[in-house]
């Protein structure tokens, strides 16, 4: 596709927002799926832009696996989640001929795909275009950046787990942000805290008050706790919508927090 | 085709073909233009020399995962601190994770710094028969954030196997970052002549985590990387109040297990979430003697085992 590059496909994107960490399996995928689907359920029109090439898992988390993507004038025409083309999707997985295909790229290939991906896609009119990245602070995160870099972004969202060994590689995502002129929205603390659902004693796995000390020393706001929910982590592997099934539970209004503090926008 | 890269483009001629960089699948390909140059593409000499330095490695395991946090770092540790146990063995590990290392804090040396020594760079020892190298021994603050490419990534990766003085060692453990690229064919590129034992690969038990180690086992096939195993990492949580189990990461498509059997590799074992890993691990204390009756450690302590006699099956029949 030539020309690709001066091609305009974000112009009526109202907001973009990273979701960004430099720790693996923290949720960033996760919270990328549930701000989507909070957005959506507060009246907004919500892109998906999965840059996990290696490992890419948005689509089985809205159920969308099999799909493909179909060229037209403008571009790849992404996948959407449902009929009334609220929740949009573009994602590497829907250009693999085989669902296990590894894609076995070094960081060239990588960078070519990404940038093709923010000029290529038709998404059309949106409020939010939510970037899902892989963990680290290499090739797709600096193709991101300059890719994105004559759009205002209205930041990133910082994902961490309470444990150190996560909150010490997402103060190395800090640096990346200030370094690349990123804006900061917010650490988000995942997976704190499971209740037993047998006799509601809640256990620490993973820790606890990592986020919100890692926010405090690095002067960055703390946008509140998404406790360890196996309802949660179900509805992601059967590509249900968690917001609109569990509207009672916690980690509803967490996520619902979150939704609004992004709505907020920068402090 | 020895002369097709392993990250070439489907269709991809060769690199010593006619077509080299001139076909319609070179497009797009970063080494289009050093193909159509028509120069003659040299090995890597860094592949003989780390041949050389490992000439006195007995053993190199990798631990992967196409997935991001489902303990790779933690059982590399862990796999570490086990062999380490013999004391008669010389044991490493490698962390080639550039941008997110874990294995200082995890083994406990965060702030400690490399040091140059007559034979390259010295690594950073937990105790005499146990050292570690790591790009964190190398960052000033832990504040320092490591924006590199990844030809910068694969130059320290290579520079960690040719220049560190790694001494004689019975096993060298290297721990990797989840996916499926530059730092994975380089290590697999490097260590080319001076094999690989094999692999160990990490999973959690839900569909979400699987599907990306199944990729993982497909760069495997692609590169022939041998798999020793999967580990089932975070299989069940057993509440510390009322001893009822929970699936906190639901094997919704049948766990590790099935995927095994699908696939025909050994499953060697299932860990069990405990917090008190967690704890270790940001406490740089070995769980496995913090915690030595707790089910997670004996399911540690087996997989251990298992991989011990993998490597010395291997040694037999390599010779
Ligand atoms: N709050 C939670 N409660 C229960 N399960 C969760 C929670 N957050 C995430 N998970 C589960 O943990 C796993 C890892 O989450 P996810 O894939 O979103 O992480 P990630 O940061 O995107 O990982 P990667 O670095 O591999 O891209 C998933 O299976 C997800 O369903
Ligand atoms: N079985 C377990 N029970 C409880 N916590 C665990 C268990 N295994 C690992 N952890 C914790 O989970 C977190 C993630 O583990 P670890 O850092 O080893 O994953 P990783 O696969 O190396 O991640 P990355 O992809 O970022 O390199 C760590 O805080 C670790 O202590
Ligand atoms: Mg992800
Ligand atoms: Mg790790």
């Amino acid at each position: 596709m030539e020309g690709d590059e001066d091609k305009d496909n974000l112009s009526s994107v109202k907001h973009i927002v990273v979701v960004l960490s430099g720790k693996g399996g923290v949720g960033k995928s996760t919270v990328t799926v549930q701000l989507a689907l909070s957005l959506r359920q507060a009246g907004k029109r919500v892109g998906i832009l999965d840059i996990d090439l290696c490992g890419p898992s948005i689509p089985r988390m809205l159920n969308l696996q099999s799909k493909d993507v179909h060229q037209c004038d403008a571009g790849w025409v992404p996948v959407y989640a449902d009929r009334e083309r609220t929740i949009a999707l573009m994602s590497i997985s829907f250009l693999l001929e085989n669902v296990n295909d590894a894609v076995v790229w070094r960081g060239p290939k990588k960078t070519a795909l990404i940038k093709q991906f923010i000029s290529s896609v038709a998404w059309g009119e949106l409020d939010y275009l939510i970037v899902d990245t892989p963990p680290g602070t290499s090739d797709e995160h600096l193709a991101l950046v300059e890719g994105l870099q004559r759009y205002s972004i209205d930041g990133a969202l910082l994902v961490t787990t309470p444990q150190a060994v996560s909150t010490g590689d997402v103060r190395r995502e800090i640096t990346f942000c200030r370094k690349t002129g990123l804006h900061i929205l917010g650490i988000v603390e995942n997976m704190s805290g499971f209740v037993c659902p047998h006799c509601e004693e809640c256990s620490n796995v993973f820790s606890k008050g990592g986020g919100e000390e890692l926010a405090k020393v690095c002067g960055v706001r703390f946008l509140g706790c998404i406790p360890l929910d196996p309802q949660l982590s179900h509805s992601l592997e059967e590509g249900r919508d968690f917001i609109e099934e569990f509207p009672q539970s916690a980690t509803f209004t967490a996520f619902k927090h979150l939704a609004q503090a992004v709505e907020r926008g920068p402090p | 085709m020895a002369d097709v890269p392993t990250d070439a483009p489907q269709h991809c001629p060769g690199t010593q073909s006619e077509q080299a960089g001139k076909s319609s699948a070179c497009q797009g390909c970063p080494n289009q233009s050093i193909c159509a140059s028509g120069l003659p593409k040299q090995p890597d000499p860094a592949i003989e020399e780390i041949k050389q330095k490992m000439s006195t490695v007995k053993h190199k395991i990798l631990v992967l995962s196409g997935k991001g946090g489902v303990g790779k770092s933690t059982f590399s540790a862990h796999l570490a601190h086990g062999l380490a146990s013999d004391e008669s063995k010389e044991v490493a590990v490698l962390d080639i994770d550039i941008c997110g290392p874990s294995i200082p804090r995890i083994m406990g040396l965060e702030g400690e710094q490399v040091h140059q020594s007559g034979s390259g760079w010295s690594p950073v020892y937990v105790e005499d028969n146990l050292s570690v190298m790591s790009i964190g021994f190398l960052l000033g603050s832990p504040d320092d954030a490591v924006i590199w490419r990844g030809p910068k990534k694969n130059g320290m990766i290579k520079q960690f196997l040719r220049d560190v003085d790694w001494g004689g060692l019975d096993y060298l453990i290297v721990d990797t970052p989840p996916g499926t690229s530059d730092e994975h064919l380089s290590i697999v590129q490097y260590l080319s002549a001076a094999q690989i034992d094999g692999a160990v690969i990490i999973t959690t038990p839900q569909e979400v985590s699987l599907q990306d180690v199944r990729k993982e086992i497909t760069f495997c096939r692609k590169v022939n990387l041998p798999i020793i195993g999967v580990v089932e990492n975070m299989s069940i949580f057993i509440c510390p109040k009322c001893k009822k189990s929970s699936e906190i990461f639901p094997p919704t498509t049948g766990g590790a297990e099935k995927m095994c059997q699908e696939l025909n590799i050994p499953l060697l074992g299932k860990v069990p979430l405990d917090p008190q890993i967690g704890k270790s691990c940001d406490e740089g204390k070995s769980f496995l003697t913090e915690c030595p009756d707790s089910p997670a450690t004996v399911a540690y302590r087996n997989i251990i085992q298992s991989v011990k006699e993998y490597c010395s099956s291997h040694k037999v029949s390599d010779k």
